[in-house]
C-alpha cells in the first residue's frame, strides 16, 4: 500500500521506482531478443529453440481460442503475457517491487485491452458491423453491453493489482509476525500465483478480443472448445 | 468510550468479519467448480485441455470476488475515507 518512491525528477516530472523497474524489464527483454535473433539459423541453438518453443506455445493457445487469427493477435497477447510474467516475478528479487503491484500500471494494461477490443473488432467487422453488435438481440440490452465493457475492464485491473499487491503484503506481514526465513513458502506461492495471474490476464484479454471479432460471424462448430 | 475508540473497534471488527465471510463463499464456489471439473475430466479425459482452460478462467473470476473483499478491507483499515467526519 505504500506510495511508490520517487527515484529522480525530470523538471517537475517525478520518475517513480515503478517506471524505472519497467524500463529495466524493457531493457532486459529487448537485449535478450536482440541477442537471440541476431543470427537465426535453420538448425537452431539452445536459446533459439527455447524462444521458438515459447512463441509456438503461445501461438497454439491463441489458435485454439480463435482459429485463423493467431498471426493478427499474437503480437498484442504475447506481449501482455511476457511482460506480465516478468513484471510479476521481478518482485521476488530483493529490493525490487513488482510493477504490477501498482494500480496505475494494471489500469494502464487494462485500458490497452479495452481499446484493443474495439480496434480489433472494428478492423474485423467494419465500424457499422461492430457497432451493430451492441444492439444485437434487442436495443434494450445496450446499457448492459456498455456496463459490462466497463466493469470487466475494472475487474481486469483490480484482479492483477489485488493479487500481486496482496502477495507482497502477506509476505511482509508474515515477516513482521514470524522470523527471518518463515515467508519463504509464501514466496514459492508467489511464483505459482505470478504465472497463473499472467496466464489469466492474457487469456481474458484474448477472450474479450475474440468476442468482439466474432460478433458478426456465426459460431463455427469446430469442436475446439470455444469459450466466448 | 470516545468516537475514535468506537471507530477503531468497529472498523477492525468489520474488517475481520468481511474477510471471514467474504473468503468463505468464494472458497465454497471454487471447491464446487474444481469438483465438477474433475468429474468432467474423469468422464471425458480427452477434453482435459479445454476443461482445464475454462476451469482456470472460472477460478480467476471467482477469486477476483475474494480479491475485491481484500481491497475493500485494506481501504477500511488504511485509507478510510469516512475518517475525516470524526476528526
Amino acid at each position: 500500500m505504500e506510495a511508490s518512491t520517487i527515484v529522480f525528477t525530470i523538471g517537475s516530472f517525478a520518475i517513480t521506482s515503478v517506471v524505472v523497474t519497467t524500463w529495466g524489464i524493457m531493457f532486459v527483454i529487448g537485449i535478450t531478443c536482440w541477442l537471440a535473433t541476431r543470427n537465426l539459423s535453420l538448425n537452431p541453438g539452445r536459446l533459439q529453440t527455447m524462444l521458438e518453443g515459447i512463441v509456438t506455445a503461445m501461438q497454439d493457445s491463441i489458435d485454439t481460442i480463435i482459429p485463423g487469427h493467431a498471426q493478427q493477435l499474437l503480437p498484442f497477447i504475447a506481449t501482455l503475457w511476457i511482460y506480465i510474467v516478468i513484471a510479476n516475478l521481478v518482485g521476488l528479487i530483493p529490493q525490487l517491487h513488482s510493477p504490477t503491484g501498482n494500480l496505475s500500471v494494471t489500469v494502464g494494461l487494462a485500458l490497452l485491452v479495452f481499446l484493443s477490443v474495439h480496434w480489433f473488432g472494428i478492423r474485423n467487422d467494419g465500424i457499422r458491423g461492430y457497432l451493430k453488435h451492441y444492439l444485437s438481440p434487442t436495443p434494450l440490452l445496450l446499457p448492459f453491453h456498455i456496463i459490462s465493457e466497463i466493469t470487466r475492464t475494472i475487474a481486469l485491473a483490480v484482479r492483477l493489482f489485488g493479487n500481486i499487491m496482496s502477495l507482497e503484503l502477506v509476505a511482509l506481514l508474515v515477516l513482521l509476525v514470524a522470523g527471518l526465513l518463515v515467508p519463504i513458502p509464501l514466496l514459492m506461492l508467489h511464483i505459482v500465483e505470478s504465472l497463473v495471474q499472467a496466464y489469466i490476464f492474457g487469456m481474458l484479454a484474448l477472450i474479450y478480443v475474440a468476442g468482439a471479432m466474432q460478433s458478426q460471424q456465426h459460431f463455427k462448430n469446430d469442436n475446439k472448445g470455444n469459450i466466448t | 468510550m470516545s468516537d475514535m475508540t468506537w471507530f477503531t473497534v468497529l472498523s477492525t471488527l468489520g474488517a475481520a468479519l468481511a474477510v471471514a465471510i467474504g473468503m468463505m463463499f468464494p472458497a465454497l464456489a471454487m471447491g464446487k467448480a474444481i469438483s465438477q471439473a474433475l468429474d468432467a475430466i474423469a468422464r471425458q479425459p480427452e477434453a482435459e485441455k479445454s476443461i482445464m482452460r475454462t476451469l482456470f478462467i472460472g477460478l480467476a473470476m471467482i477469486e477476483s470476488l475474494a480479491i475485491y473483499v481484500l481491497v475493500i478491507v485494506l481501504i477500511i483499515l488504511f485509507r478510510n475515507p469516512l475518517l475525516e467526519y470524526i476528526i
